[in-house]
């Protein structure tokens, strides 16, 4: 979760993600800023997020997005 | 007979007075609304005692903003769209250089512009719209006296030197960028436009002109899809949009999430992009998913109006290879010039700047005869009489097929997410922050990311957070280091080859 934590501040260093709930609804991530975080995840956690998964729900929160990325990783 | 960007709409109209014409997220217009707003902006404009000026429309992307530059444009004065995603600090250079006397807001947009410290006239469009007087004799009258060089725009792009430059279109050039474009990608009634692109820029002409013209559809996709590949693609679906004309990054959020393997686009049978280079792996999978559909590159400035060439995808090409941007539309001349104005041939296969030359070329930039002077000169090839050409600062050279491809840049300017940057606008605002005592850009473009050095006091994070107040989201650098003091050449120049080697 630090991990995840360090991505999303790189992208937006002014937003505190242990409480944001509204990532995406909130606009505070725009669609460029998914589709480097989906990179970047894929490099660290060497997970793919394929198109079904890319729903505001899974983005509008670090906690949602955690909870994805491990999901996926039990998959595998 | 007069050569008016809406000389075709009351014909449109007639044609189709109930169908939709823009479709945006919460409204629609039918052409006959559509005509009946423009006629009534018209009217409130002239009434205002306003005549060829620059208005301000600061509204959300929907189909009333359409109407609102259409109907300044009836009233014969030029739209300068501005947006609630621009900072404040940009809106108010684009203010200060235009002068309005007129804006034109909405309610979602009302309280930031009260706060914009306007000097002219506010007024909401429900307020424009609450009357339904529409004067005919006075439009009819501003209509015949209209010539096809009056301007209609002026959009705004970004400056090296920090500030926007307004780039002023006219009449003459729309027309003739949408008499070449549209029978380059076979626009009709039938046509189902998807549109991407904001209204601030002249990319929404593609949609925005040929709708009016032709009787045609446009879509506005809602932002939040393009985060949201599959439903992106159920929307397209859902409205059977057949003709997008997208920026690259915007189709490859389709193609590289593996989303052709649960739904296609199936009635998409034109697509064209430009402004980046589309990676070819992305490419092949477009073409693979939809074999029938027509792809075609566009290229051009919006100095140039819009687009000034195309190029018809009809062959595979190698991994390495770049998609030509092709042949100038019908009308147009490109030109390539070397470091001592002499032309470069198809046959020589030199490298040169890609100047344009025709209709298409815009009026210049708004209140800047130095910028304007410096790329919009005379032909160096055509001495006998003064004869505009722009010269883009793109290079380009001509392939053994004899199609024209991109090179490079001669300046640092970019292209980044669709969007087109100067390096140098990035660094003046860094540069302008207290404790900031040296700033350069460069761009990774093997990442896609933009890249800020500088040195002096603020810490890394907070550089990006104090660059969000001056600069548009996409101008924001992705990565910010700090560095003792930014590297110089010998001859005391950002190092820039140093630079792009710590990226």
């Amino acid at each position: 979760m630090d991990e995840l934590i360090a991505i999303l501040k790189d992208i937006h260093p002014d937003v505190d993600y242990e409480t944001a709930t509204n990532l995406v609804d909130g606009k505070i991530l725009d669609s460029f800023d998914i589709i480097s975080l989906v990179s970047e995840i894929a490099d660290k956690f060497d997970v793919v997020v394929s198109a079904e998964y890319m729903v505001p729900e899974n983005f509008n929160s670090a906690k949602a997005l955690w909870e994805l990325i491990e999901k996926l990783q039990d998959e595998e | 007979m007069h050569n008016h960007v809406l000389k075709d709409l009351k014909n449109t109209v007639s044609k189709f007075p109930d169908k939709p014409a823009f479709c945006g997220e919460n409204s629609v217009l039918t052409f006959k609304e559509l005509d009946h707003a423009i006629d009534r902006i018209g009217t409130f404009v002239l009434s205002e005692g306003i005549k060829k000026s620059p208005i301000v429309v600061f509204m959300e992307k929907s189909p009333e903003e359409v109407a609102a530059f259409f109907g300044i444009i009836r009233a014969g004065s030029y739209y300068v769209p501005i947006d609630a995603e621009m900072p404040t600090v940009r809106i108010h250079l684009i203010l200060e250089n235009v002068k309005s006397p007129l804006l034109i807001c909405d309610d979602s947009t009302f309280e930031k512009a009260s706060e914009l410290g306007f000097t002219g006239k506010i007024v909401k469009y429900s307020e424009i719209l609450s009357s339904s007087e529409i004067d005919d004799a006075a439009l009819t009258a501003v209509y015949n006296s209209s010539i096809d060089t009056d301007p209609l725009y002026i959009v705004f792009t970004s400056g090296s030197t920090g500030v926007p430059k307004g780039v002023v279109g006219c009449h003459r050039a729309v027309n003739d960028y949408i008499d070449q474009l549209s029978e380059v990608l076979g626009f009709s009634s039938e046509t189902v436009f998807g549109n991407q692109t904001p209204l601030y820029l002249d990319a929404c002409f593609k949609e925005l002109f040929p709708t009016m013209r032709f009787g045609a559809t446009t879509y506005f996709v809602p932002k939040t899809l393009f985060m949201q590949p599959l439903k992106l693609v159920q929307y397209l679906n859902e409205h059977e949009i057949n003709t997008v004309c997208w920026v690259v990054s915007a189709l490859t959020i389709i193609s590289t999430f593996g989303t052709f393997k649960t739904e296609v686009p199936k009635y998409l049978k034109t697509i064209a992009f430009g402004s980046e280079v589309f990676p070819l792996k992305q490419f092949r999978m477009w073409r693979q998913a939809l074999p029938e559909a027509t792809f075609t590159n566009l290229y051009g400035p919006t100095e140039g109006t819009g687009m000034c060439c195309y190029y018809r995808v009809d062959r595979d090409f190698e991994d390495g290879e770049a998609i030509p941007i092709g042949r100038p539309f019908d009308n147009t001349e490109i030109i390539l010039l070397d470091d001592e104005n002499n032309e470069v041939t198809k046959e020589n296969g030199e490298q040169g700047e890609i100047c344009i030359r025709g209709t298409s070329l815009t009026l210049g930039y708004m209140n800047n005869p130095e910028k304007t002077s410096e790329s919009f000169t005379l032909n160096p090839l055509q001495k006998h009489w003064p004869e505009l050409i722009y010269r883009t600062g793109d290079i380009g050279r001509y392939n053994e097929r004899g199609e024209l491809m991109f090179v490079s840049r001669k300046d640092f300017q970019i292209k980044h997410m669709g969007h087109r940057i100067e390096l140098g606008e990035i660094e003046v605002n860094a540069q302008m922050i207290e404790g900031i005592t040296g700033a350069a850009c460069v761009y990774d473009k093997v990442k896609g990311k933009i890249v800020l050095f500088y040195s002096g006091d603020k810490e890394e994070a907070d550089m990006k957070v104090i660059l969000k107040d001056s600069l548009p989201r996409y101008m924001v650098p992705n990565v910010t280091k700090k560095l003792d003091r930014i590297p110089l050449t010998s001859n005391g120049k950002t190092d820039r080859v140093a630079l792009s080697g710590m990226i």
